[in-house]
């Protein structure tokens, strides 16, 4: 087997530093004053604003109609976040069972139509998809926040090769005791899938937290900006200001960035377990 | 009971070949010839409303002309494509799109790689590196490009200074090239944790015989690592290469909108960044809807070719 050398660690500390320098830049440069950094640029050291900007950041009443503030842009990223993966994991494990426990007509016809949606990602059809909201009135409402981003089967394939790994024993036994398909479900399958709901649940919460381009134009009323909105709307103001608003612009990346890096960082195994044994 | 075979589509993703044409999802299975639909029912609304309908109207009105008013539309065939691709700006902004995808695409897999491979040799320190190094994973396109915007920013961006001591005049924002580096730099920053995931995973799936079969077969630590450990990385490197190309032309739409800050007139950006504009700040429906199936035509034979051509070269250890 290979020993490692001093000048591996050297490229994996470039490495880390190259990563995470970034981050740490940004959370240190928010604890100072906008003054401070238009005078001195970024720091690496903590400063003694940091309270003030933060308090500011989630409490003050911005935008154009006063009625938003940054606790509530984090409750709708929350709420975005939570209810994209609850609604992933609901929709597509109850479609991966019926794909894959039931004999039916269609199946492969069926397959096949939830596959193509992995082919075509949101953005190339989004200006339609802006219209079919507009037109069943959906839009400026959590429904029209999550449903539509909840149109594509990742979650169905993670769940259809996770069902085709679990022993067909499990569905004789289950049947010889007299178990009917929902039965069969609630009591062995569900209980089985726990770890890959939990993986799915982390990839699905990042990925609704994280999610730009459809909030900004299904919102246009403040009460359903997420944080991810509240970013593009920092940058507006900013143009033309003498001083901007560095460090206020810098808290709220943080407090955008902070949660799911955390769950990804608390749950990592599960998360990397999920990614990469259901992608395969 | 049920044990015949079923005819289910094979278990194929990206990259992996099944052993026959058709193999069933199991053995046996419920011989419910509805209850299946109620359970499918959920997934294949959401798909019929929001994906085949929209999609659908992405193709019916690319033929159309509509007034910017809304009154009413005009048939005109092929004319919006004819006029998307006929004209100097799209080319270009395609030109652009492809140079920044291959770029991204390359120097993330080729980081991923390379931090994966030192990751996987250390002992002392491993589990740190690697929750360093995929951190960064949730991090939102929009927040890295607010990031960049400030270490690129003309006033305090330490980039800025830095390149000033080379005597590079950088200016993101105004300058063309200099604000595509720092897209490029980014985007990159942003995709190398999720490829750093894949391949350490897939060399930690190589048993430990194999390597050791090639420390004695082979002394050079290079020539080994590319005669027999990137093979059986090549199922990893090929499904990651399709995952990089599609981030590289759509995700990275939140770190141009950013980093662009609404003034794309001088400044690079991408085909659906041009989609964008167009359908929203443009209001010319049609055209935009013709770039959304182009674009989508692109994804199409992207994803057909590389699982006829390439799959054809990877070997499946």
């Amino acid at each position: 087997m290979n020993r490692s050398t001093p000048f591996d660690h050297l490229i994996l500390i470039l490495a880390t530093l190259f990563m995470v320098l970034p981050v740490v830049v940004a959370v240190m440069t928010s604890t100072h004053s906008a003054v401070e950094i238009h005078q001195n640029g970024l720091f690496l050291t903590p400063g003694s604003h940091g309270d003030e900007t933060y308090t500011t950041v989630l409490t003050r009443q911005g935008g154009f109609t006063g009625q938003v503030t940054g606790t509530r842009m984090m409750l709708n990223s929350l709420i975005l976040g939570i209810g994209f993966a609850v609604g992933k994991i609901v929709l597509s494990m109850l479609a991966a069972y019926g794909l894959v426990y039931f004999r039916f007509r269609f199946a492969t016809l069926l397959f096949w139509m939830i596959f193509t949606t992995l082919l075509l990602p949101l953005e190339v059809r989004i200006m339609p998809s802006y219209q079919v909201m507009s037109s069943l009135g959906l839009l400026n409402s959590y429904t029209g926040l999550i449903v539509p981003l909840l149109a594509s089967a990742t979650g169905t394939f993670y769940f259809r090769q996770f069902f085709k790994s679990v022993p067909d024993e499990l569905l004789e036994a289950a049947r010889i005791d007299g178990a009917g398909p929902f039965k069969f479900l609630w009591d062995v399958l569900i209980p089985l899938s726990k770890t890959m709901m939990a993986a799915i649940f982390i990839i699905m919460f990042v990925y609704g937290w994280n999610q730009y381009l459809w909030p900004m134009l299904m919102t246009t009323d403040e009460r359903f900006f997420t944080l991810m909105r509240g970013i593009k709307q920092i940058l507006q103001v900013w143009i033309g200001s003498q001083i901007p608003d560095y460090n206020e612009a810098f808290a709220l990346a943080i407090l955008a960035l902070a949660p799911p890096v955390l769950v990804v960082v608390v749950f990592q195994r599960w998360f990397i377990k999920g990614l990469t044994e259901s992608d395969k | 009971m049920t044990d015949s075979l079923q005819a289910i589509a094979p278990a194929r993703r990206w990259g992996k070949r099944s052993p026959t044409p058709v193999e069933p999802a199991k053995r046996v299975q419920f011989d419910r010839p509805l209850l299946p639909w109620l359970f499918l029912l959920p997934q294949l609304a959401v798909i019929f409303v929001f994906f085949y309908w929209p999609s659908a109207q992405a193709i019916s009105s690319s033929f159309y002309l509509e007034d910017p008013f809304g009154f009413g539309a005009s048939f005109v065939g092929f004319d919006n494509y004819r006029d998307a691709l006929g004209s100097v700006e799209y080319r270009r902004i395609a030109g652009f799109t492809g140079f920044f995808t291959v770029v991204v695409t390359g120097f993330s897999l080729g980081l991923g790689l390379l931090f994966a491979v030192k990751a996987d040799k250390v002992i002392r320190g491993r589990s740190s590196y690697r929750t360093a190094l995929i951190s960064v994973y949730a991090i939102a396109p929009p927040v890295a490009g607010l990031m960049g915007m400030m270490l690129f920013d003309q006033h305090i961006g330490p980039f800025v200074k830095f390149a000033g001591w080379f005597g590079w005049n950088m200016q993101v924002g105004i300058n063309y090239w200099d604000t595509a580096f720092a897209m490029i730099l980014v985007s990159v920053w942003k995709q190398v944790p999720y490829n750093f995931i894949f391949f350490l995973s897939g060399l930690q799936g190589i048993p430990a015989s194999v390597r050791e079969a090639a420390v004695i077969d082979c002394r050079n630590g290079f020539t080994r690592f590319r005669t027999a450990i990137l093979p059986l990385l090549a199922p990893t490197a090929f499904f990651l290469l399709i995952i990089n190309i599609t981030y590289a032309l759509f995700d990275t739409f939140a770190v141009i909108d950013v980093m662009v800050k609404d003034k794309p007139a001088n400044n690079p950006i991408t085909l659906v960044y041009k989609v964008y504009n167009d359908g929203f700040r443009g209001n010319d429906i049609g055209g935009s809807a013709a770039q959304s199936v182009i674009l989508m035509i692109v994804v199409l034979v992207l994803t057909l070719v590389q699982f006829r051509w390439l799959e054809r070269r990877v070997h499946y250890g």
